[in-house]
């Protein structure tokens, strides 16, 4: 086999598969956003954008990204930080942080839900201490805060560990030797983290950031758990676009809108964090 | 004056013992070289005064100042890296600067160290550059120019230059001697490189299995080893030994003849002499000779002597066959006595 070649065929399987599963399946959905009956039109996306509850099914999720991801990042660092300084027990602290991985995210809004519904383990605890004289509904229309509180709390306890793990490998890779040098021309450990950690960390934080980000716009089944129609988010509107009103132009057009915030946000972190290239070991 | 006291450390690893009861003295301005083979504690002596590593019992001092509960940025000491640990994401300029700007220093007072030890090392050219764009040479002058910048009192350096190749080596090796002595700083130097530190120190501590088995000039080191260890490490090729026993009071017989030796009889000795301090006589040892290798400058004979092995360094003129007997006359003020119970030189 022609070594030039090899690669190229050793990859074909995979790019087979993505464009049969992947690519295929977005040109139609693509077709179809930007399709009516009567032809090629851009009618799905004017008729998204101007139903009353886009703007605020946006505005949540942007809101929902900007208050949980930055929370999520500070806190895996932090993590991530501990769990790379431990001697013994690194590894079952690591499985342990990581559990929620392994959890679905409608079961982890199930879980969260048990904690704040009007039954649930926070109203017994509350009742039990004497704080509430009977169980309260705290997730209701008349506590959007409690709600946003609920669904922030959820997407952290679900999503950190997905950063943590990648901060995590990071770190590993950065030498030893960095660190003593810094110590010993003068770093405290706050600057070694500012000076050191944190730029050889760029291409993990890159990684970490964009999977983040992605899943946060795509945020669904811990909303539609806790908040229900409470607090719609662009996820859930493009379900019901599809599913409640069988509009599948409109869940297309809603879909191809989510993509385009997904990627404007990639860009920006690959921008932000890009490590130039004379500056690569 | 920054002159090193290392009074009694010990350090354990949990039951392994590195290092036994340390003492030693390195005088202002001193160049220390550490020498021994690896595991030999070296590198760890040398970050318990860096303060990479805390000593299990004993003290540090510099400058007449205790500092072994010091952080290292309080010692007064700057270190060179084995792997030199140039920041992949600073520029040249910003990596010899760290330590300046993590002291605060003005601006205009880190350009004026960083350009000064730059030239020093030749490097005012590459100070825009990454390390990533500089070759092994360089980027160990950076590591350098980034200690020289702090003006420390002591330069710790670990192994600085075991990731060059040859050439490099002897060129940084002498280029490295010339820099720190107009420095005027004391520097400790570990290797296990003995050409580097016979030409580089001032002085070479000689450590095995944790102990420091000598400490002393290295003419002295070589001369008179203070004991078999030295006498084996050092030198290339190392000394020879032949088994010595007690024929009368200051005379000892080595293979099958009768030579002058330390005064008092008893206990058999070793005999030992460098393979160059031997010449072709009509007198001498008798050796068989095994293995002929002219390496040019001279001709190196590893020979059989009274069933011992034996180097000889003779003329390279000299034409000598395998198989052939030698006889070889040791130059009696070379010849050196060990214990062979103690293995310390015996005078």
């Amino acid at each position: 086999m022609n070594a030039r070649l090899l690669p190229y065929v050793l990859i074909l399987p995979v790019t087979l598969f993505l464009c049969l599963f992947f690519l295929y399946p977005f040109v139609l959905v693509a077709k179809q956003a930007f399709t009516t009956g009567a032809g090629a039109t851009l009618d799905n996306f004017r008729e998204v954008v101007s139903y009353w509850k886009f703007p605020i099914s946006l505005r949540n999720t942007l809101l929902l990204a900007v208050a949980v991801v930055p929370i999520q990042l500070a806190l895996s660092l932090l993590m991530a930080t501990m769990v790379t300084r431990m001697e013994k027990g690194r590894d079952m602290v690591l499985y342990i942080w990581t559990i929620p991985l392994g959890i679905s995210d409608l079961a982890a809004g199930l879980i969260w839900l048990a904690i704040f519904e009007q039954s649930g383990f926070l109203n017994s605890m509350l009742h039990g201490v004497g704080i509430v004289d009977k169980p309260v509904n705290l997730l209701t229309f008349q506590n959007p805060g409690i709600v946003f509180v609920a669904i922030m709390l959820a997407e952290i306890w679900r999503a950190t560990a997905i950063m943590l793990v990648i901060l995590v490998a990071g770190i590993g890779l950065i030498p030893k030797e960095y660190y003593e040098a810094a110590e010993v021309f003068g770093a405290s450990p706050w600057k070694r983290f500012l000076r050191i950690t944190l730029p050889m960390l760029r291409p993990s934080l890159q990684t970490a950031l964009v999977l983040r980000v992605i899943m946060a716009f795509e945020v669904f089944a811990v909303v539609a758990a806790l908040g229900g129609t409470l607090f719609p988010v662009l996820m859930g509107e493009t379900y019901a676009y599809q599913f409640d009103l069988l509009n599948s132009g409109a869940a297309a057009a809603m879909a191809l809108i989510i993509l385009a915030i997904s990627i404007a946000a990639t860009l920006v972190i690959l921008r932000a964090l890009r490590v130039p290239k004379r500056a690569t070991i | 004056m920054a002159e090193i006291q290392i009074k009694n450390v010990a350090k354990r690893f949990g039951a392994y013992q590195a290092l036994h009861n340390i003492n030693l003295t390195i005088a202002d301005q001193e160049f220390m070289v550490l020498l021994g083979a690896s595991g030999c504690g070296k590198t760890t002596l040398l970050r318990i005064i860096c303060g990479l590593e805390t000593a299990t019992e004993g003290e540090v001092w510099i400058g007449g100042r205790r500092v072994d509960h010091l952080a290292p940025k309080d010692r007064g000491i700057a270190m060179v890296f084995q792997n030199y640990a140039v920041f992949p994401h600073l520029t040249v300029f910003e990596n010899i600067g760290f330590g300046l700007r993590m002291q605060k220093l003005p601006d205009d007072e880190v350009k004026r160290r960083v350009e000064r030890v730059a030239g020093l090392m030749h490097i005012e050219m590459l100070l825009k550059r990454y390390s990533g764009e500089l070759s092994g040479g360089q980027r160990q002058r950076v590591a350098v120019a980034r200690a020289l910048a702090m003006e420390p009192d002591v330069i710790l350096m670990d192994e600085p230059l075991s990731n060059l190749d040859a050439l490099l080596r002897m060129e940084m090796r002498a280029e490295l001697k010339g820099v720190l002595a107009e420095s005027k700083t004391t520097a400790v130097y570990v290797t296990h490189d003995q050409v580097e530190a016979m030409s580089m120190a001032d002085r070479i501590s000689v450590m095995h299995q944790g102990k420091i088995v000598q400490a002393a000039s290295p003419i002295e080191v070589y001369r008179n080893p203070a004991a078999e260890f030295v006498a084996s490490f050092i030198g290339n090729p190392p000394m020879n030994f032949l088994q010595a026993t007690s024929a009368g009071d200051g005379k000892w017989t080595v293979a099958g003849r009768v030579v002058d030796g330390p005064k008092g009889a008893g206990k058999p000795l070793q005999f030992a002499i460098r393979p160059e301090d031997m010449q072709p006589a009509n007198e001498g040892l008798k050796a068989r000779v095994r293995i002929v290798e002219p390496l040019g400058a001279h001709l190196l004979v590893t020979c059989d002597v009274d069933g011992a092995m034996f180097r000889a360094v003779l003329d390279s003129d000299m034409v000598v066959k395998p198989g052939e007997i030698l006889t070889l006359a040791p130059q009696p003020d070379r010849v050196r006595w060990f214990d062979p119970e103690t293995t310390l030189a015996v005078a």
